[in-house]
């Protein structure tokens, strides 16, 4: 009867197992298919080539270089504000804050994460837009620099979160090590526990660039719905996964070209953050070596 | 004129003996009373051993001598510690300068995960040297002096991590000298190391005592007797017994110190 059980438990837990990984081939799948249908009517190399994205309009262009300079650009943003904020709040908490506060700022800082990102994406159109057109005034209502800065505000936990763990992974005797020799505390910190965790510093870059890449609500609503190819953060431009949505809500003819064009656009996202995932466990798997 | 310069002379040499001096020295974690009141006196250029059972203070002693018990959670600590004369807990105390004179070995080898160049650099480089003829110049010196230079002048920017263990503590221990500190304390250098390792490692503290004043925590007797000119030997946070180490392991004056070099308990 026991033994029965056993089988029973392994089973169930084998096939949630499978479930998803079924899943997760069932949507390359579907990707994949629609994507080759989608390159059957536009060339490859007018997807990658063309400056414009307008298929929605009478004349069709299908260039993913303006999504993509809209993803990218406010992913920039993003990091370059999230990495270096969080940085400095994961080398705060585990080398300088007394442990008591540790325990109370790690949870509150993980909030943020926690945050409706539709939340983060009004707060950036009313909020934070206003805030900045008041000193930037070219500033279009739509930009991709207030959603970046947002969505830097959204991953700032997961770069400090991941850094922090790394750093804190460090083992004490190299921080005895350091002080030992003289160091003062930002020697020690910068000189000799940054490099020594990097790997999981860089993993944490990693995951939040992957996150700012993915990410929809915020720039949908803040960053605005016109495909440019440009690299000027005060104007609207618009996101691979804004367009995903825009397109997904409306009244697109199922199975026509346009309605494909999101699998297109989505198999392109998909690889960027696969490469990006891919690259982050081959970092993480080299940490685990060094330390273990 | 002659008086005055013999005097002179004689002044110094007193100053000089007592290299490190404890004077009352209590040290609490929370609660627990992990010394309890110890005055002691170390000579300079000699080499001191720390004998005792786990956990009967010893090493929270060495630490004091560079205040890296500051960083234990619930560390206090009453009485002085005194570094040629002068009180290393006075509120405005230098530590980092202080550490700089002191210079500290561990248990496990820890070098830094940087080159071998880089580690034995370090503590030269945290003082803004730049100069790079100098910092080579001082690389190869200390890791001369430490007999880990031949094994390493190819490979100097090869991780030091990649090195053996014995050959991480010795480049642990240049790491330590580049600094050129007056005191060295190590805190079970060999612990961690192969019986030949650890020969070479006890080989160069004698070298080194003609320039530097040693204290070496150890839990092996015979090392301790093999190196060390003193001896001191602790029990439960007090100092039981210290003398010279001929006289201590030959005729100690205390029965618990017998008892533990003995091998009675401990």
């Amino acid at each position: 009867m026991r033994k029965i059980k056993e089988v029973f438990i392994e089973k169930s837990l084998l096939t949630s197992a499978l479930i998803t990984i079924l899943v997760t081939l069932g949507i390359i799948l579907v990707l994949s298919v629609e994507a080759v249908n989608f390159f059957k009517e536009v060339p490859i190399i007018d997807f990658l080539t063309d400056t414009q994205w307008t298929p929605l309009f009478t004349d069709k262009h299908f260039g993913i270089m303006p999504l993509l300079s809209g993803t990218l650009l406010t992913s920039f943003i993003a990091i370059a504000f999230a990495v270096p904020v969080g940085l400095s709040i994961s080398i705060y908490i585990s080398e300088y804050a007394p442990r008591s506060f540790r325990k109370s700022i790690k949870p509150a800082l993980e909030l943020l994460a926690a945050v409706p990102t539709v939340v983060y994406g009004f707060f950036a159109l009313t909020v934070v837009t206003p805030f900045l057109q008041s000193f930037i005034p070219g500033l279009s209502g739509f930009n991709s620099l207030s959603a970046g800065l947002v969505m830097g505000i959204m991953i700032i936990p997961f770069v400090s979160s991941l850094s922090e763990d790394a750093l804190h992974a460090v083992p004490n005797s190299l921080r005895e090590a350091a002080y030992g020799m003289g160091s003062t505390k930002l020697q020690n910190s910068f000189r000799v526990l940054v490099p020594a965790a990097s790997s999981g510093i860089i993993v944490s870059i990693i995951l939040a660039i992957s996150r700012a890449i993915g990410e929809t609500m915020i720039v949908a609503i803040a960053a605005g719905q016109q495909p440019r190819l440009t690299m000027d953060p005060t104007v609207p431009v618009e996101t691979i996964t804004a367009y995903i949505v825009q397109v997904s809500l409306g009244d697109v003819e199922h199975g026509s070209l346009e309605y494909r064009t999101i699998f297109a656009a989505g198999i392109t996202l998909f690889i960027f953050t696969f490469l990006l995932n891919t690259f982050s466990y081959k970092i993480r798997k080299k940490f685990r070596e060094k330390y273990e | 004129m002659t008086q005055q310069v013999n005097e002179n002379i004689v002044d110094k040499s007193i100053k000089r003996v007592h290299k490190l001096e404890a004077r009352g020295v209590k040290v609490f974690y929370d609660n627990f009373e992990a010394i309890k009141g110890i005055d002691m006196q170390i000579k300079a250029n000699k080499v001191t051993a720390f004998i005792g059972p786990s956990g009967c203070g010893k090493s929270t002693f060495l630490r004091l001598f560079d205040r890296m018990n500051d960083y234990v959670d619930g560390f206090r600590m009453e009485g002085e510690i005194l570094i040629d004369g002068e009180n290393i807990y006075k509120k405005k105390v230098n530590v980092e300068q202080l550490r700089k004179q002191v210079g500290m070995v561990f248990q496990k080898p820890n070098p830094f995960p940087k080159s071998i160049y880089e580690n034995v650099a370090y503590g030269l480089k945290i003082q803004g040297i730049k100069d790079k003829k100098f910092l080579k110049e001082k690389v190869e010196e200390s890791l001369k002096q430490v007999a880990l230079w031949d094994e390493v002048k190819d490979d100097l920017n090869k991780s030091a991590m990649a090195l053996s263990g014995g050959q991480q503590q010795r480049l642990c221990i240049a790491r330590t000298l580049a600094v050129e500190p007056s005191i060295i304390l190590m805190d079970e250098p060999t612990s961690a190391l192969d019986p030949l390792s650890t020969a070479k490692i006890e080989e160069l503290i004698y070298e080194l005592k003609q320039k530097y004043t040693i204290v070496i925590v150890t839990h092996n007797m015979q090392q301790a007797g093999r190196i060390s000119d003193y001896t001191a030997f602790f029990y439960l946070g007090e100092l039981i017994e210290y003398d010279k180490s001929k006289k201590l392991f030959t005729n100690p004056e205390k029965q618990q110190t017998e008892n533990y070099i003995t091998g009675r308990f401990g």
